[in-house]
């Protein structure tokens, strides 16, 4: 017995030595900088190491949870900063991170590729990235051997058609969830929006607490063969489905309802934070963000939409992420006014 | 031995438990607490208190103590089986009871659902030979749904616990005990149950401790109309970012956590008897009345049942082709491949953050190996601690088995307060992640340990010492032997925590050292066939992996 302790034990001192020795990347010049993301974030190793080169720099990634664990981790951490950047708060969350005063204003001369639509704070103090829009999700099988019409607008679904064909997500708990409750509170407004809910509810709407679970075990048009043929995701999760996929089919196994309303549009932010060290690099670095080379490399990482015009879309968002043509949106103070009690009603609503 | 060379050698042992907890525990915690109490002040802390608190709470202990008692009721029988008789497969099926342990919930609502859900297996199965339209079972999104997750999760807690302190019980004893006229009711109600009631005890409260602070199970199985305190933590915390209100509940359930740990305690200390473990499990033997056999079969059979037909669902799956025929319903392009698994090798879109699977097997068995040497030595230590104590190591016991009632989430968010800069900071200190999982792991240690150290009878070492071993030589011939395999209990639970945990790996944020469950959920966070398969593959990995770790390490026992 004690020999094979001592084998296991000797393995693990190797293992651990050989974990230490994996070689610590330091630029020459020993230059660093720290991007603070959330869990999501993704980018090519290639487009990194390019500006790392160039500008003969470290960066590294420190991802901090989903979007809400990061900025409150940003928020707490505001005396002693964690890093020099920080990329991914929402629209969602913006209002929050702005009253904490966690941003130092820059403007890019990157943003003259980018539309106003998008600069939602003019102080500059965070600059738009990337966009996504939550939309529902259906399973395109479904609808034609069923012959069933595809709902059109959020109306649509309380017809009796439709009864119990639509997964949600609790906003408490999930990104998307929230999205959508938003649209729902831009399009009806903040008076009608919970009659809206009970009728939904009465039509048996089915909630579950995170996008995985809804995605994965409750949508029948994806992997788990649930039993909803509606969810909530994102307009750029049919391109997704096409994309990993082994053999890309010709066309993606779903679609998205984008009619107007029916989309709620998630807009994310870079901003340097506030006490870097590093100011020059990091306004190198959200210069870089916002260039076409990185803006070009984000759909297939992220799956969202570049903000900047001059950026070119990868071929499967063309032909396969629809547009919605008019998505729902909220200015991010009556959001973070309001959250709290539209979630909280929201609960009362629809789970009690 | 005098008085006074007791006490200075219990604070000589109290050194490194108490420096551990204090720096990594306490200190982050309180951290938490003094921010989340300034915005209080500053700010006012005006909500329907009574209500946000009461109403999360009662459903917390409720489920938590309707979960930890039918965990028992199955894993008490099992564990009768596994300490007294010995038949085909029972190493095999002692490791495999084992790995729910380290499944991510995710991974488990989606193997559950493959059974269990709308169009799961049993539903089909049900809908063919009945002829329904609708499925008859609606099992996930409820309480009974958490429940049986509970069990799925920690049965193996009570299996493996209290079967080791049952094999370990001398025979002679109940042996003597039937001889003498009694019936086996009596001789298990007179004899096993008070000699094996110190495990009892500790396995329930462990298992308790779990399902209090259920997190995942609560969120995925359970729906969203069901709140524990940890998940009013999480959406507080991370989503309203109502720091008071989520301090309050953690103060809470850490309440709720020392009230439980002084009456363990109180329990437990009356009935600790001196007794001497067998090594070798002389009770063992195969079951041969047909009582025994019948007996052996049914809980064998429920036991393959429960915990095998998910595992090897979720492996199936890891091998069925998983994209839908375009255009015909429900005609799934039928057939086995292993497509996911070359595809975890493959880095598709030249991602910075892809992970080398071989890179997050390593990461994760370096990080459990770590975790399990921390809370071994830990756990030993204070064991020994604790019984030179005396009185006052109740008080200091009830505090030891905090961090096991703690919210990952408010713990989290202290290491952020308290470690930004070096020699300890979250963003480059290799070791914190080992660490918040020796956290968790480290009173399990304790609790296997120390009702062995304290059932070792003194004369054992007295007789030592008499005949001249020295106080190294009387460890390392009595207590050694007698300890190893509580310790291995211990040790092998501490590993799997490790190789399962994910909440402190993403909080301690270490993007270039990613585990096994880090890229379970990576996968899972986007759409697409390929992710979902690779994440099947991934977790299918992790299964082999830690099953192979847990037979070596079982295999330690001999």
């Amino acid at each position: 017995m004690n020999k094979l302790v001592l084998k296991i034990f000797l393995m693990l001192i190797v293992l651990v030595l050989s974990a230490n020795c994996t070689p610590q990347v330091t630029s020459p010049g020993g230059k660093s900088l720290t991007v603070m993301t959330h869990d999501s974030f993704a980018v090519s190793e290639e487009v990194i190491t390019a500006f790392e080169k160039e500008n003969n720099v470290k960066i590294s990634f420190l991802k901090s949870g989903d979007t809400g664990a990061m900025v409150n981790k940003a928020i707490l951490s505001k005396n002693t900063p964690l890093a020099d950047v920080l990329y991914g708060v929402d629209n969602t969350f913006l209002s929050r991170a702005l009253d904490a005063d966690i941003f130092e204003a820059y403007t890019s001369p990157r943003l003259a590729d980018i539309p106003a639509q998008f600069k939602l704070d003019s102080k500059n103090r965070v600059l738009p990235v990337d966009y996504g829009d939550v939309c529902i999700n259906y399973d395109r099988a479904y609808f034609s051997t069923k012959k069933l019409s595809v709902p059109q607008s959020l109306e649509d679904l309380t017809k009796p058609e439709y009864k119990g064909m639509l997964v949600v997500m609790n906003p408490a708990t999930s990104s998307p969830g929230l999205a959508f409750l938003m649209a729902t509170i831009a399009h009806f407004g903040q008076d009608k929006y919970l009659e809206y809910w009970q009728a939904l509810r009465a039509n048996g709407v089915v909630v579950v607490s995170d996008w995985e679970t809804g995605y994965y075990t409750n949508f029948s048009g994806s992997s788990g063969k649930g039993a909803q043929p509606m969810v909530v995701s994102y307009a750029s999760s049919p391109a997704a489905e096409v994309f990993f996929a082994k053999e890309p089919p010709k066309e993606p196994p779903t679609a998205s309802i984008v009619s107007p309303g029916t989309c709620f549009r998630q807009v994310e932010f870079v901003g340097i934070l506030k006490g870097t060290k590093n100011r020059a690099l990091a306004e190198k670095f959200v210069d870089f963000m916002l260039s076409p080379a990185f803006q070009e490399d984000m759909p297939l990482q992220m799956f969202v939409y570049p903000v900047n015009q001059k950026a070119k879309l990868p071929e499967v968002f063309t032909a396969h992420s629809q547009s919605p043509e008019k998505p729902a949106t909220l200015s991010p103070d009556v959001i973070a006014k309001n959250r709290e009690t539209w979630i909280q009603s929201w609960e009362k609503t629809v789970l009690k | 031995m005098s008085k006074r060379f007791n006490f200075n050698g219990a604070i000589l042992l109290w050194i490194a438990p108490i420096a551990f907890l204090g720096l990594f525990f306490f200190y982050p915690l309180l951290a938490v607490f003094r921010v989340a109490g300034e915005i209080a002040i500053t700010e006012g802390f005006s909500v329907d208190l009574l209500e946000r608190v009461w109403k999360p709470l009662g459903f917390t202990v409720y489920q938590a103590g309707l979960s930890t008692l039918i965990t028992l009721l199955i894993g008490l029988p099992a564990a009768y089986l596994f300490a007294r008789y010995e038949f085909v497969g029972k190493k095999a099926l002692r490791v495999l009871i084992l790995l729910p342990f380290i499944l991510p919930t995710v991974v488990v609502a989606a193997s559950f659902n493959a059974l269990l859900g709308p169009r799961g297996w049993i539903n089909i199965f049900l809908m063919s030979i009945l002829g329904l339209e609708s499925p008859p079972m609606q099992l996930l999104q409820s309480l009974p749904a958490i429940i049986l997750a509970h069990v799925f999760y920690n049965t193996t807690i009570i299996i493996r616990v209290v079967g080791s302190a049952w094999e370990q019980l001398n025979p002679r004893w109940e042996e003597a005990a039937s001889v003498l006229g009694a019936p086996p009711g009596r001789v298990w109600w007179e004899i096993t149950r008070p000699l094996i009631q110190p495990s009892i005890l500790a396995a329930s409260l462990l298992v308790f401790l779990f399902d209090f602070t259920s997190f995942g199970v609560i969120l995925m199985l359970g729906g969203p109309g069901l709140a524990t305190l940890e998940v009013e933590i999480y959406i507080q915390a991370l989503q309203m970012l109502n720091l008071p209100l989520a301090g309050l509940l953690s103060a809470v359930q850490l309440i709720c956590t020392l009230i439980l740990m002084s009456g363990y305690s109180f329990f437990t200390r009356q009935s600790t008897l001196g007794l001497i473990p067998r090594l070798f499990g002389e009770g063992v033997r195969r079951p041969h009345r047909w009582k025994e056999i019948v007996y052996s079969w049914m809980i064998v059979g429920f036991l393959v049942v429960l915990f095998v037909t998910p595992l090897a669902a979720l492996g199936f799956r890891s091998i069925t082709k998983l994209d839908a025929n375009r255009g015909e319903r429900g005609e799934i392009q039928a057939g086995l491949t292993l497509d996911y698994y070359q595809e975890l090798f493959i880095n598709r879109r030249q991602s910075l953050f892809y992970v080398p699977p071989l890179a997050a097997v390593r990461n994760s068995l370096i990080y459990a190996g770590l975790t399990a040497v921390i809370s071994l030595s830990l756990g030993v230590l204070t064991a020994y601690a604790l019984r030179r104590s005396g009185k006052i190591s109740r008080v200091i016991d009830a505090f030891l088995m905090l961090p096991l009632g703690t919210s990952a989430v408010t713990l989290g968010l202290g290491y952020i307060l308290v470690f930004n800069r070096p020699p300890i900071d979250v963003r480059t200190f290799p070791l914190l992640v080992p660490v918040a999982h020796s956290l968790v792991a480290f009173p399990f240690v304790l609790r296997t340990v120390l009702p062995a150290l304290l059932s070792i009878p003194g004369s054992l070492r007295q007789a030592a010492a008499v005949m001249g071993a020295s106080p190294l030589r009387v460890w390392w011939e009595v207590d050694r032997p007698l300890l190893t395999k509580a310790a291995l209990v211990g040790a092998i639970f501490s590993f799997t925590i490790s190789l399962g945990e994910f909440g402190a790996t993403t909080f301690l944020s270490r993007p270039e050292f990613p585990t096994m469950p880090v890229a379970i959920f990576r996968f899972l966070a986007q759409p697409g066939a390929l992710n979902y398969g690779q994440a099947m593959a991934m977790a299918t990995l992790l299964l082999v992996i830690c099953g192979v770790s847990i037979y070596l390490v079982d295999k330690m026992d001999r």
